[in-house]
């Protein structure tokens, strides 16, 4: 072997390898500078992550692996870690050396997956992590000893204190010199690898630490079978109510102030359709990302905190099996309930699922929860179209079927989790293991980077397809345009020039598909338009309408209901097309930037497409069944 | 399922009370644990603890190798063990 690597242009690559919340991902982020995603949570790492080791004379490359127990891979994550550590992972290259991460305070089970690494032949480093809690819990650790035994350095540390970080620093570029020779006994089982622990562990003198008494006093309270169910009710009315109330003032705010560039803009540049291009499409497209980022921030602080607190693991803990009866995990809970504000910030939580299978049904089911884009659309067309009568005296007419939007809405995103795990995700291994970890206070400044990151991967990730989504709509709105005609108002104009544009075309070609819905060609071009974000379509039956916008959706309330076909001079909104307009909302995925996301999550545009497709056919079948079965009841009713 | 050693009885781990200490019963060849339980320690003749059970029944959380960890019942169906005697160590 070579002596120091220093002059080697070849960089050094190092694999960390360890449990799920052994500590890997904050060691890479201490090491690497980069503010990788960190949690007190389990399996936070889902995607493989790469940095430069910081302060080392050669270049020496990191990379973080997905958390595991075991070295023979049968879940996607763990077959990474056993590609990676035989150099047969896509696009890397073979690895120097392992740094090995084990929970100091799990040693007795860390140590079987060191045996089973060390097997690899591969330079292997340990690096004990939370030296810290051993010793706050009366036991002991013998790094020096355990070296010898294992005839690998061994390192304590505590990471986010930047605790025995420079030994390692200076260990990590030179691989070559990490192993000696010691001979192990063979222990080509588990029960011979952990006898071979317990004999380790006795030679070191690792004796068995403290309870964690803070942390048992907790969950005697937080996970009791009556307590701890009110206590997460609790959180998540709290969370529900953050993301759907706090963020609102803040998304308004945004709104307006893009609202008022857009017309300021006007004032300031000449007429026509770079001005419109500017105003129309990228000042609107830009606000259509920024829209979701007060939602972004809440949500992920809320899920940091709780994560970095412990309390997330609970919270699966306990909904687990709740969820387990649809093919979901309790870990899905707070991503579906994010949802309810919005499915682009509830998608991205998703990645606190450690099980790929289950996290992938949970982004696919998502979109069905009742997101606030779908209630511009429902309040005006229950307020329009549904009778103000009440029911038994106190429960309103239009407040019951806003409610069954709701649960439909719900029972659809269950019963798809539950096709989705008996048919397309059916076989793909799934495993359930989570650890509890110890509570612990959270701080302010790593939160603060959590946070940020999350922003900032929105922002970049999908902010600039949906800022160019939202520009093709633009144009599909806006082109070709009608003449302009001086003696019509500017609501006219509009509208004129709405029926003159490509989207106008689209809604009337696929007339013939919504006629079965009792849609016509209006809605169409309201469904054409509403592909880009669904309360769109509110906007657009206003121009269509010719109805100026305001802030007083009144208006738009009364031309829909006196809106008639020229040819049979029928009501074209009667209430069972209103109904079916509303069911086909529950169930089409008409969100590009839930698309966008969904694709950047799932790594491929497959996944989104399938699910654009089966919720269309699945809103396209609703729609005609309610518009039949709503159609039928009223003509027995008038009969 | 398998014969438990002579002096004890093995039961399910899922029949065993909460709070109860246990060791792993023998297993009965290549295979009687799932890989997956053996890899988180679950080898016999290892002690273990049912600390508790999630407000429906499930997941199960277990102490063992001086770490917890939770699991699906289901995982851990066809677990066998030999809860200790009368005395109850803390």
């Amino acid at each position: 072997m070579s002596a120091a690597l220093v002059h080697d242009p070849r960089p050094v690559h190092v694999a960390l390898v360890g449990a799920p919340n052994a500590g890997k991902t904050t060691l890479f982020n201490v090491l690497t500078g980069s503010s990788a995603r960190v949690g007190n949570y389990p399996g936070v790492t889902v995607e493989r992550r790469e940095g430069r080791l910081l302060g080392a004379p050669a270049e020496v490359r990191l990379l973080d692996l997905p958390g595991t127990y075991s070295l023979i891979g049968e879940t996607p994550d763990e077959q990474i870690v056993e590609k990676a550590l035989g150099g047969r992972l896509a696009g890397e290259p073979e690895l120097d050396g392992i740094v090995c991460v084990v929970d100091a305070t799990t040693l007795r089970r860390g140590l079987g997956l060191v045996r089973e690494v060390l097997k690899r032949g591969l330079p292997t480093l340990l690096v004990l992590t939370m030296i810290d809690e051993v010793r706050a819990r009366g036991g002991k650790l013998d790094p020096v000893r355990l070296s010898r035994i294992l005839g690998i350095p061994v390192l304590g540390v505590v990471g986010h204190r930047g605790v025995g970080i420079d030994p390692l620093q200076r260990l990590l570029p030179d691989p070559s010199r990490w192993s000696r020779a010691v001979e192990l006994p063979p222990a080509d089982d588990a029960a011979r690898r952990f006898a071979w622990v317990d004999q380790v562990c006795g030679a070191i003198g690792a004796t068995e630490l403290a309870p964690d008494t803070r942390t048992d006093r907790i969950d005697r309270v937080l996970l009791h079978p009556v307590f701890g169910l009110l206590v997460f009710a609790a959180v998540m009315v709290l969370l529900f109510q953050s993301i759907f109330s706090w963020a609102v003032p803040a998304m308004d705010a945004i709104d307006a102030g893009f609202g008022a560039l857009a017309r300021a803009s006007r004032e300031v540049l000449p007429a026509g359709w770079i001005t419109d291009l500017w105003a129309d499409g990228v000042i609107a497209g830009v606000g259509s990302v920024l829209i979701f980022l007060p939602q972004i921030l809440i949500l992920f602080t809320f899920i940091h905190l709780l994560q970095d607190v412990g309390y997330m693991a609970r919270a699966a803990f306990v909904v687990d099996r709740v969820m387990g009866w649809v093919g979901l995990q309790g870990r899905s809970f707070v991503p579906l309930l994010s949802c309810y504000a919005c499915a682009v910030p509830g998608i991205m939580a998703a990645r606190t699922i450690a099980s790929p299978r289950e996290r992938l049904a949970t982004i696919l089911v998502a979109p069905f929860m009742t997101c606030s884009a779908r209630l511009p659309v429902y309040t005006l067309l229950i307020a329009a179209f549904v009778p103000g009568t009440t029911l038994f005296g106190a429960l309103g007419l239009q407040g019951l079927v806003m409610f069954a939007l709701y649960g439909l809405g719900v029972a659809t995103a269950l019963a798809s989790a539950a096709l989705l795990s008996s048919t397309l995700l059916k076989g793909t291994p799934s495993v359930f293991y989570m650890e509890l970890p110890p509570y612990r206070w959270p701080t302010a400044r790593l939160l603060a980077r959590q946070v940020g990151r999350s922003a900032r991967a929105f922002l970049r990730r999908a902010g600039t397809i949906i800022l160019a989504t939202s520009i093709v709509l633009w144009g599909l709105l806006s082109f070709p345009r009608a003449t302009p005609d001086p003696l019509l108002t500017a609501a006219e104009q509009a509208r004129a020039n709405l029926e003159a544009s490509a989207a106008s075309r689209l809604g009337h070609a696929i007339e013939p598909l919504i006629a079965p819905l009792g849609f016509d060609w209006k809605i169409g071009v309201g469904l054409v338009a509403s592909l880009a974000a669904r309360e769109v379509i509110v906007s657009t039956l206003a121009q269509i309408h010719a109805v100026a916008e305001s802030d007083d959706s009144t208006n738009l309330r009364e031309a829909l209901r006196r809106d008639v076909d020229p040819e049979t001079g029928e009501p074209v909104f009667a209430l069972p097309v209103a109904l079916a307009l509303l069911v086909f909302f529950v169930f089409a995925l008409q969100c590009t930037s839930t698309i966008v996301v969904m694709a950047r999550e799932t790594g491929s545009f497959r996944w989104p497409a399938l699910a654009f497709g089966y919720m269309l056919g699945l809103a396209w079948l609703g729609a005609f069944v309610t518009h039949r079965v709503a159609s039928l009841w009223l003509g027995l009713a008038a009969g | 399922m398998g014969a438990g050693p002579n002096q004890d009885v093995a039961i399910p781990l899922l029949a065993l009370e909460v709070g109860r200490d246990a060791r792993i019963a023998p297993a009965d060849g290549p295979g009687a644990i799932p890989s997956r339980l053996e890899d988180l320690g679950f080898v016999p003749g290892t002690r273990l603890r049912v600390l508790r059970r999630a407000p429906f029944g499930d997941p199960v959380e277990v102490e063992l190798r001086g770490y917890r960890i939770c699991l699906r019942a289901e995982q851990m169906a066809g677990l066998m063990v030999l809860p200790d005697g009368s005395d109850s160590r803390g």
